[in-house]
């Protein structure tokens, strides 16, 4: 009998939390995937988020440490800079990363921290219930924006790629979605460049996946997939931002 | 034995490094003592001032509020300072660069020309030295030797002959008070 | 130990922490602490550590917790409005049983205030100034030479009882200079052994290990299991120092600077021909209560000198339990106690006077408060006096 699938062995046998549909779960197997093909599993160390992420520190069998909302890359520069030779990663959502952990983000990225960020934008406050998050699309509902976002009043969506694309410490940026085979495939791609990148110690390394969150968008899983391709890929283009050889 | 002492001037006058090298002279006295420096806004706008305590019993606190003793190395300094002197207190007034005179009578002023002094040694920025060496022939708080001493561990990258002239000019000092 | 050198109070705490096996600092520019993260940015990375100018005061704290969740000996410095920004960091160290290193170089507030010596942060450093229970262990110099020492105090506790430690010093101790040695040999971090809980790169085939903050279920079992720890610790690690207490009428309790300057007050009373006698914490938290109740059991008065307005007093009033008055001597808001000032207040407590005793209602005094918005519909009015 041939073994054509298996789980990655950088993943733990606890079961996840995740709603059915989310996209979270599929990066999580793309990461320890990454990890078990480049042989580094052993020297990971990974920062869990707050938001829906929280518990990431079980699912991943590295060790893990768990931190306050948006600090993940501070957190993470403090593991690297005193253990080098570890492979540090920080997964973060859209209102961890792009709104509370804003400063953070962007200075890991000027200073170049030899560092991997996973970054999961579904537009929304999953955790917390449906808030508006700084990534909410113009017109999209949320708790805290029951009439839909208005520029007027809470301005537009922000693209962290290709803001992040003007800093010189930052060497890879890369966009991709989890909505197709052919997406996913792409995206195992990135996430693995991103963590390759830090074991030839290119610098600070970023992939923000377009993910699908069916529950607080209030959407069938199909629902959210087409909501992914006609309503975030036109404000969020996939693709490469930044891509630089070692320093 | 206590002497407080409050030493005040421009920025790059040496009013700070003055007050180490009279807390450093007196460690090497095997007295205690504490310099404290004016710190924050206060050191913008060029105007600098230290605290420093001598003293052969403990330092209670380096905030000198009423001094022994204040050295005035600037014009603006003279008003700032001559009214916290604690009564029959001394003055050491840098004549050089400071026309106005102290307006209290029940203190002892000692005008030394300390930019000239210094000047005739061939270098304007050793008149806190030559400052110093006139406290010291006032005061006794502390020796000419201790401050000699005291010398090769605050400025640690001087050379020799920068040694030698520092010397120079805190012996003139303590030479101009008769 | 080392021979006696004249050192900066800021400057003999980076080189104390350094000494000390501090391997990791992350700090944020704010006076009076500015020589500390100086200080480490010159010398850390000679001693193989590793020091970061961080984006924020928050960032500067969550790097500490990144790095002493590595099991390295790590910390940050700040001054007074800094730390208010790194409560919540302080908070998530305590939660993730981090130990860590955390220093307080008090400044005169509330909020941006002034740049003066203060003592104003006492509540904030002895309370836990973030969400939840929780406890720091807080060191309080009154000395360069404590200065300089405190820091492997401070780790040592810190990774005895795993939880975040602070030195609370102030703007006055960290820039002045006076002479000081170590009272230890520079510390190898590399042999003091390594931690069981801590994240790292050699696992060799052990079980994987979390640092996390969020509990969940358990977090009643996780903070009953940490109070056990601060049980004891108030029972065996309770610091101080008593200066003339055998014998004395009035009892001075004081931290830091302001202790040294009670103890001028101590020996003009002598002079005087009165007998008082100083009580000086040095951990404000464990707080040495059961010792200061013993003496209080002895005196006629105590009197608490603090530079903040009313904060030690409400652990002295604690400690002593009514065994004797307690009474207070403010400085607030950089305000600097002196010899002659507490004396006077010393009298005070001797014979019913009130010159130099701070009390919050007097202080109001017929004190008569208007106030432009119309308040009529407030509930003050209907509950006065307790209906």
């Amino acid at each position: 009998m041939t073994i054509l699938a298996k789980k990655p062995q950088s993943l733990t046998d606890v079961p996840m939390h995740y709603c059915p549909g989310c996209g979270h779960g599929i990066v999580h197997r793309l990461m320890a995937e990454s990890f078990d093909e480049l042989q580094i599993a052993d020297r990971v160390i990974g920062v869990a988020p707050v938001g829906c992420g929280v518990f990431a520190d079980d699912y991943f069998a590295c060790d893990m440490v768990q931190g306050a909302h948006g600090r993940g890359p501070a957190i993470a520069t403090g593991i690297k800079r005193s253990k080098p030779k570890a492979i540090v990663f920080s997964y973060q959502g859209d209102g961890d990363l792009a709104s509370i952990g804003m400063a953070e983000i962007v200075h890991a990225a000027v200073r170049s921290e030899n560092i991997t960020v996973i970054f999961i934008n579904n537009a929304i406050y999953g955790m917390t219930g449906g808030q508006m998050a700084p990534t909410t699309l113009v017109g999209q509902v949320a708790t805290t924006a029951p009439k839909g976002r208005d520029p007027k009043l809470q301005g537009w969506p922000i693209n962290m790629c290709e803001m992040l694309s003007q800093i010189t410490g930052a060497k890879y940026l890369e966009r991709v979605a989890v909505d197709t085979p052919q997406h996913v495939m792409a995206a195992k791609k990135a996430i693995k460049k991103a963590f390759e990148n830090q074991v030839k110690g290119v610098g600070f390394s970023m992939v923000e996946v377009l993910s699908q969150c069916p529950t607080n968008w209030h959407a069938s899983v199909d629902q959210a997939l087409e909501f992914v391709r006609t309503q975030m890929m036109p404000q969020y283009p996939l693709g490469v931002f930044k891509d630089e050889e070692a320093r | 034995m206590y002497q407080g002492i409050r030493i005040a001037g421009f920025g790059g006058q040496g009013v700070v490094s003055a007050g180490i090298l009279l807390a450093q002279a007196g460690v090497e006295d095997k007295k205690n003592a504490s310099w404290l420096p004016s710190y924050g806004p206060e050191m913008r706008g060029g105007t600098a001032n230290c605290s420093v305590v001598v003293t052969d019993g403990e330092v209670y606190t380096p905030i000198v509020s009423a001094p022994d003793t204040v050295i005035v190395m600037n014009e603006p300094s003279l008003p700032k300072f001559e009214p916290l002197l604690k009564k029959g207190g001394v003055l050491i007034l840098n004549s050089s660069l400071i026309n106005s005179r102290p307006t209290r009578t029940d203190i002892q002023t000692v005008c030394v020309p300390c930019n000239q002094i210094a000047e005739d040694l061939g270098m304007a920025r050793i008149a806190n030295l030559v400052a110093l060496g006139a406290f010291i022939k006032i005061t006794g708080a502390v020796s000419l030797q201790s401050v000699a001493d005291a010398m090769k561990k605050v400025y640690k990258r001087a050379k020799p002959e920068m040694l030698e002239l520092n010397k120079k000019a805190l012996q003139a000092g303590y030479d101009f008070v008769k | 130990m080392t021979e006696k050198t004249l050192r900066k109070g800021n400057e003999a705490l980076a080189e104390g922490a350094i000494r000390a096996g501090a391997r990791f600092f992350a700090g944020y520019p704010i006076t009076p602490q500015n020589e500390v993260p100086e200080y480490m940015s010159a010398y850390m990375a000679d001693a193989g550590g590793a020091f970061v100018q961080a984006e924020s005061e928050v960032a500067a704290i969550n790097m500490v917790y990144g790095a002493a969740a590595t099991g390295t000996r790590s910390m940050t410095s700040s001054s007074s409005p800094g730390i208010s920004l790194k409560q919540e960091g302080i908070t998530y160290l305590a939660s993730a049983d981090l130990p860590c290193l955390i220093v307080n170089v008090m400044r005169g507030g509330p909020g941006l205030g002034s740049i003066n010596g203060a003592q104003g942060d006492y509540f904030q450093a002895t309370r836990g100034g973030g969400n939840g229970d929780y406890r720091v262990i807080v060191l309080a110099p009154n000395s360069v030479e404590e200065l300089g020492n405190f820091p492997k105090l401070g780790f040592e506790l810190a990774e005895k009882y795993r939880m975040p430690c602070m030195i609370l010093a102030d703007g006055i101790l960290g820039q002045m200079m006076e002479s000081m040695s170590f009272n230890f040999d520079p510390i190898d971090p590399n042999t003091l052994g390594k931690l069981d809980w801590a994240v790292d790169i050699e696992k060799n085939g052990r079980p994987k290990r979390k640092v996390f903050s969020y509990k969940g279920d358990s977090l009643i079992a996780d903070v009953l299991e940490r109070a056990k720890r601060y049980g004891l610790m108030e029972k065996t690690e309770a610091r101080w120092e008593e200066r003339n207490t055998e014998d004395c009428d009035v009892l001075l309790v004081a931290y830091g600077l302001s202790s040294r300057a009670c103890l001028e007050a101590v020996n003009k009373a002598k002079e005087e021909g009165l007998k008082v006698g100083l009580f000086r914490p040095i951990t404000l938290w464990p707080f040495p209560s059961k010792r200061l109740n013993e003496l209080a059991q002895k005196t006629k008065a105590v009197l608490t000198v603090e530079q903040s307005l009313g904060q030690l007093v409400q652990d002295v009033k604690l400690a002593v339990d009514g065994a004797a008055p307690v009474y207070l001597n403010a400085y607030p808001a950089g305000g600097q106690p002196d010899g002659n000032s507490i004396l006077t207040a010393v009298k005070s407590c001797l014979n019913g006077g009130k010159e130099g005793l701070f009390d919050l209602q007097e202080h109001a005094g017929d004190f008569a408060y208007s106030c432009e918005r119309d308040a009529s519909l407030g509930m003050q009015g209907d509950c006065k006096g307790g209906k």
